[in-house]
């Protein structure tokens, strides 16, 4: 792959409908987090601040604590310790005007976590719900939007993914890549600030990862604030801004994805890296 | 000389009289058959209701209402349908020192006796404890990854429960759910016990003034038999229907009723761990 190309699409951001608010500070910013389950510690002080428009890929082994990393992210876990915010607001609690941290209520978390987009490994699409439906459930019955509108909107969202004539499609009767990529648009719907992608490819046949691949480097280009845990390392060093190594439940390297895969600065990355060859 | 004795059995039946009490039903007898369906129809319609509720009880996050939920279904299970239905007429009133159960009321014009309302009332409370595990196990065989994906994209889980997994645990629970109806109907025969004047009253009524058990009972059981064959049929109907759309979904093929339920036969349907008292 040529490096140097990558930075092509650092032209001006298209602002499409999806792109991010304008804040002031990270759009994500998790601060020392520690999760364990039972005994097994498997979050052990991560901090990882995310700004607006970055695309932030999550590498490494298996079992080092990648996907709770994310679902900490939008409060899918409840952390240990420490504090996650998304767009400068605390998700999962919320703060005294004492100082002290109090748990959100089930509709506050629920609130915090519109702004959030979640793409699972294995898509979870409503099955009883067609393409459309499942574009278009949040944001009516959510947000309340009106049907009508709602639904221009997800026709013109599968359109960007490529599925404008798979509207009325049931998710069995679509192949993987398709629900990943009906997926993505279900996530998209809220117009999210962040979009947490979860291997998002990893449970696909090889012939539909590039279409979801393809999908998530659009959205990246069109200024989207990304953090994707991938095994892709094709898709991490062309499209990410930053490449993060989790190892044991630690962060061991945050960097540049040249630096990152040409000269790794941690031992654990380099024998990571040369694993995969 | 056994073979004598049943000759001599069978043609002491008043065969004119079974058959007219078949074929020629008076107008007392056609209320009471009105009252059976319209109590059985009400009760399981009640029991719904009361086992979805008590299901979402028993999965609720307070312990509270985990343990309210436990106790309802252990006592109802525990104890007999008669024993229920007569501390409903008889006791309520008494234990609560005024009218729960009224001594009548009047429906546009239609005058519906005490007996009836503590019957039907009785019999929706057993009902929901045994809808409950049925509801319970529906809910549970939908996949976590869809309540999942309803919370990660902002909803309460009161309404990822609502539009997510209730419509996904209706599918499991229809089948069941149809079971329970033909119970229902002949369960409802004990409300006759408080005096209600349905089916099994009217037949226990006319063999007393008679003293032809032969003839009212084996008519009555005909007519019960025709209650649930009708249900059965129906019930083989709707299942059709939603095989049909589960087709659809998976753009299957076409199956007609008759080859649907020759089909049907082969297959093994899931055990449903509950027997009736
Ligand atoms: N709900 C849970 N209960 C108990 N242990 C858990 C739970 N979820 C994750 N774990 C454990 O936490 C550790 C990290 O899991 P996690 O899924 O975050 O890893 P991962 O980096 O995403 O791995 P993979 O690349 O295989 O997806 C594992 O040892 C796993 O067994
Ligand atoms: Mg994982």
């Amino acid at each position: 792959m040529n490096l140097l190309d990558r930075r092509s699409r650092k032209g001006p951001k298209v602002k499409g409908e999806t792109a991010p608010r304008a804040i002031a500070g990270p759009v994500v910013e998790a601060l020392d987090i520690w999760k364990s389950f039972g005994s097994t510690a498997v979050l052990c002080g991560v901090s990882l601040s995310v700004d607006s428009g970055q695309v932030v890929c999550v590498i490494g082994p298996s079992g080092s604590g990648k996907t709770t990393l994310l679902r900490c992210l939008n409060h899918l876990e409840t952390v240990d310790k420490g504090s996650v915010r998304v767009n400068g607001e605390l998700v999962g609690y919320h703060e005294r005007a004492s100082g002290q941290l109090v748990s959100d209520s089930e509709s506050e978390t629920a609130r915090k976590r519109r702004h959030i987009g979640f793409v699972f490994q294995r898509f979870n699409l409503w099955p009883h719900l067609t393409a459309l439906r499942n574009v278009i459930e949040a944001p009516v019955h959510v947000l309340g939007r009106p049907v009508a509108e709602a639904e221009a909107e997800a026709r013109a969202l599968l359109e960007r993914v490529g599925l404008g004539d798979k509207c009325g499609n049931y998710p069995a009767t679509l192949s993987g890549g398709q629900q990943q990529r009906v997926a993505i648009a279900r996530a998209l719907a809220m117009r999210p600030a962040v979009m947490l992608f979860d291997e998002a490819t990893s449970a696909l046949d090889p012939e539909t990862v590039g279409e979801v691949l393809k999908v998530m480097r659009e959205l990246a280009e069109s200024g989207m604030t990304m953090v994707c845990v991938t095994h892709e390392m094709g898709f991490a060093r062309e499209v990410a801004d930053r490449v993060v190594m989790v190892d044991e439940g630690r962060i061991v390297e945050d960097a540049d994805p040249r630096q990152f895969f040409e000269r790794p600065a941690s031992e654990r990355s380099r024998r990571f890296l040369s694993a995969l060859h | 000389m056994s073979l004598h004795l049943t000759f001599t059995n069978l043609a002491s039946v008043d065969w004119s009289l079974l058959l007219h009490r078949i074929f020629s039903p008076e107008a007392p007898f056609l209320r009471a058959l009105w009252t059976t369906v319209y109590i059985s129809v009400i009760a399981q319609a009640l029991g719904v209701v009361l086992g979805t509720t008590s299901a979402l009880a028993g999965l609720s996050r307070r312990r509270a209402v985990r343990l309210i939920n436990q106790i309802y279904v252990l006592v109802i299970r525990g104890t007999p349908v008669i024993v229920q239905i007569f501390f409903m007429y008889f006791g309520v009133n008494l234990l609560f020192g005024f009218n729960v159960i009224p001594n009548e009321i009047s429906l546009v014009g239609l005058v519906v006796p005490g007996a009836v309302i503590a019957g039907t009332l009785a019999l929706a409370i057993n009902e929901g404890a045994y809808m409950s595990e049925i509801v319970r196990a529906g809910i549970e065989s939908v996949d976590e990854g869809q309540l999942e994906s309803a919370r990660a994209i902002g909803m309460p889980r009161r309404l990822a429960m609502r539009r997510i997994v209730l419509p996904q645990a209706a599918r499991n629970i229809i089948p069941p759910l149809g079971n329970e109806f033909n119970n229902m109907i002949k369960t409802s025969s004990l409300v006759s016990f408080i005096g209600v004047y349905e089916l099994f009253q009217d037949a226990a009524v006319h063999y007393s003034a008679t003293f032809k058990p032969v003839e009212y009972f084996a008519a009555v059981s005909v007519w019960y038999l025709l209650l649930t064959t009708i249900w059965s049929a129906i019930q083989s109907y709707i299942e059709w229907r939603l095989s049909i759309s589960d087709k659809t979904r998976r753009a299957g093929a076409y199956q007609s009723f008759s080859e649907w339920r020759a089909r049907r036969k082969n297959e093994t349907v899931l055990p449903v761990d509950q027997v009736h008292a």
